[in-house]
């Protein structure tokens, strides 16, 4: 007796419903959007496909572009580097309060960061304690307004995202770790292994899934990121720190072109869509 | 495979929203009631109490302190004179207020009184669209014209079209004034040997006397972007001639960036961010960081807003004082400023005559006072409700000079809807020495010429 085919779709209705509501009409209402020129009230102007080449042409939106590709390598690789290697240390010595240091390293994470973002300025300061401390160690030459030099603003508001992601990653590493029975690691030492070997041929593979999962969070958070820029710099000095998401904000409510703002958006989602898709796949082959 | 199938039906479901949603914004709404056209004098009721029972409804933004007592004694002032009038005040923060008032007004469902901000961006595109009353016809039968001075009315003056400001019809008015002028420390001053500058020679003086005495000069916080507006506004006017600066401030056609006393005026202030004269890093330190470390004596001058004075005074006490920049270019006393947040009615509103008799009384001589006694400073009567003695005193007396005898210049990023940003950006470059003078000019005119051409 064959089964209704409509049946188990009757049980995703409710979630899709939701879904739908709340995910999918927004987005296509974004999309439908950024082919009009429209200021958020009034009457609208199809313009086709128009936003999308003003875009192409727009330095501010390029430079926004090229700004989160510098924030992944902020947000995501130098994290997983260090949350790798971090977790590889604390798995292998027995660390006396293990669980304090764990919770001091994903502390930031628990932290709106609307308020990380206002304690970094303060650090950043010309006369905050970042300064102070150089100051105080004979590296006066080295003080600078962090966030006001545009050779070193985008590498400062990177760096808090640093310090933000790493202890998720380090989390994410180390569960994978725990995951390695003991043996293996017992059997590489029998056979000579010193810990840095050990780590590339037991612990590097183990917790590849790890690293997939880790890498998708964290750059979908180097692309979108907003709160840390919209409260540290504005996209200042100039157009130094702009990302896609402050410009989606700053044209849809500073200059109100809601059309050009949805563009934006719409590009973003693509992109975010495209780069996770491809760690993804690479991913997913290697394991 | 599951995916593909997954993502194929989004997409699909994804164009069928798109083809049943209707065209942003077409599903029309108050702004075709009415054409924006406001009453003739003639017209206009300024008999309340003949009116019956009305609600009137105001959206304002007046949260803070010392602006929150003033409403809120208006308004139970308004409510004895006219005890058939019941005010329904709803009050919200001026982002939240500006970001929805958009939305608001193209709407069925209008407040009757609304704060709308004079920028381009904002009043100037409800203007244009139709959303506002034109109050012109109440402005004659309540003399408004007599109350305000010109130069404070142009500020809420637009084409009925919307494309010129500062000419044509009234669509607002304003209770309290602002203006950017120039702090002091006088302790400081005494220190140096030197007087409150009075001409912009004396100031560039005193600002190489500091710097050689080891002083910071200027005290500035510019991550924000926008402060070095304020900074650059009074600085402009001793270079260029005021009614230039007023049509490039407004966005109107005829100016331009790239001239040779703007270009000057942006060499200037180079000079002071990249000689150090305004601190080693102006463009890293937050705006509401720099004014507390001014108060505690880093700096001797601090150029911004009369709205720093109350909370700056708190910890200099007598050692704070103010005072309106040399005169500019044209021998005139010239300045960035303007007025608060002005009060507007929407064209759909139902109860125009109550709301009109409403500001009416929000900006009456009696009101001035109010607002004064409660530490703000009032738009009209300035020098006569000037305090006695502190830095409010000078703030009264100084803009009061500039809003009869000169100039209030406007906020330079009322010009384009972009123009915060552009010039905020420029100027940051231009401070930090990123940016040559001649092409920061160039940058700000490429806005300004898209706009002024565009329109």
């Amino acid at each position: 007796m064959a089964r209704s085919w409509v049946t188990p779709l009757l049980f995703l209705l409710p979630a899709f419903a939701v879904y739908a509501a709340f995910a999918l009409y927004p987005l296509g209402r974004a999309a439908q959007f950024s082919l009009f020129e429209w200021r958020g009230f009034g009457a609208s102007t199809f313009v086709g496909l128009q936003n999308y080449v003003d875009l192409a042409g727009d330095a501010a939106f390029r430079a926004a572009i090229g700004n989160a590709l510098v924030l992944i390598v902020f947000y995501a690789v130098i994290p997983l580097v260090v949350g790798l290697v971090l977790a590889a240390i604390l798995r292998r010595g027995q660390v006396r309060g293990m669980g304090f240091f764990r919770t001091v390293i994903f502390l930031p994470q628990v932290i709106a960061l609307v308020v990380v973002a206002v304690a970094w300025r303060q650090i950043y300061s010309p006369v905050g304690p970042l300064n102070q401390v150089l100051e105080a160690v004979g590296l006066g030459g080295l003080t600078r307004g962090w966030l006001g030099d545009p050779g070193t603003a985008l590498a400062s508001v990177g760096f808090i995202g640093t310090w933000v992601e790493m202890g998720l990653v380090m989390l994410l590493m180390l569960s994978g770790m725990s995951r390695i029975p003991a043996e293996l690691f017992e059997a590489a030492r029998l056979d000579g292994a010193g810990p840095v070997k050990e780590f590339f041929a037991i612990t590097l593979p183990a917790v590849r899934g790890e690293i997939t999962v880790a890498l998708v969070l964290t750059i979908i958070a180097a692309l979108k990121t907003f709160d840390l820029v919209y409260m540290t710099t504005s996209g200042g000095p100039g157009n130094s720190t702009t990302v896609p998401s402050y410009e989606v904000y700053f044209r849809a409510f500073d200059l109100r072109e809601v059309g050009s703002a949805s563009a934006v958006a719409i590009v973003l989602t693509l992109l975010i869509f495209a780069i996770n898709v491809g760690v993804t796949r690479i991913g997913e082959r290697e394991s | 495979m599951r995916r593909r199938h997954f993502l194929g039906t989004s997409a699909a479901l994804g164009g069928l929203g798109l083809l049943a949603a209707c065209a942003p914004g077409s599903d029309g709404g108050g702004g075709d009631a009415s054409d924006g056209g406001g009453p003739a004098a003639g017209d206009v009721e300024t008999d309340i109490a003949s009116l019956g029972d009305v609600t009137l409804t105001v959206w304002d933004q007046e949260v803070r302190g010392a602006q929150n007592d003033a409403i809120e004694a208006l308004i139970t002032a308004f409510q004895e004179k006219y005890p058939n009038v019941t005010v329904d005040r709803q009050s919200q923060s001026f982002d939240d207020l500006q970001q929805q008032t958009g939305l608001a007004l193209s709407g069925n469902d209008v407040p009757d009184v609304l704060q709308v901000n004079n920028a381009r961006g904002d009043m100037g595109a409800y203007v244009a669209d139709q959303l506002l009353t034109d109050l012109t016809g109440y402005a004659e039968a309540y003399g408004w014209e007599d109350r305000f001075s010109d130069s404070v009315l142009a500020k809420m003056r637009y084409s009925a079209d919307g494309v010129t400001f500062g000419e044509g019809a009234l669509y607002g008015l304003a209770q309290t004034g602002e203006i950017c002028g120039i702090y002091y420390s006088q302790k400081k001053l005494d220190e140096l040997g030197l007087e409150a500058p009075a001409t912009w020679d004396e100031l560039f003086a005193l600002v190489d006397a500091a710097k050689e005495a080891g002083e910071q000069p200027i005290m500035l916080g510019n991550l924000d972007q926008w402060p070095a507006l304020h900074v650059f506004g009074p600085l402009q006017a001793n270079f260029v001639p005021a009614e230039e600066i007023v049509t490039l401030g407004m966005g109107n056609a005829g100016a331009d960036w790239t001239s040779e006393q703007n270009v000057a005026a942006l060499t200037q202030l180079a000079e002071w961010g990249t000689s150090g004269a305004m601190g080693d890093s102006p463009n890293g330190l937050a705006y509401d960081d720099a004014w507390p470390l001014y108060t505690k004596g880093t700096g001797v001058l601090l150029i911004g807003g009369s709205w720093l004075a109350p909370d700056m005074e708190a910890v200099m006490g007598e050692d704070l004082r103010f005072m309106a920049p040399p005169p500019g270019a044209d021998g005139a006393v010239a300045t960035t400023g303007g007025t608060g947040i002005p009060f507007s009615i929407p064209a759909a509103a139902e109860n125009k005559d109550v709301a009109a008799a409403y500001i009416d009384f929000l900006t009456s001589d009696e009101a001035m006072q109010l607002i004064a006694d409660n530490g703000g400073m009032p738009v009209n009567r300035t020098a006569e409700l000037a305090p006695e003695s502190g830095v409010n005193k000078d703030v009264y007396e100084a803009f009061d000079a500039v809003s009869t005898d000169g100039t209030l210049l406007p906020y330079l990023d009322y010009a384009t809807p972009s123009f915060a940003d552009t010039a905020g950006a420029t100027l940051q470059e231009v401070i930090g020495g990123q940016t040559e003078p001649a092409a920061a000019a160039d940058a700000l005119q490429e806005d300004y010429a898209a706009f002024t051409e565009g329109s």
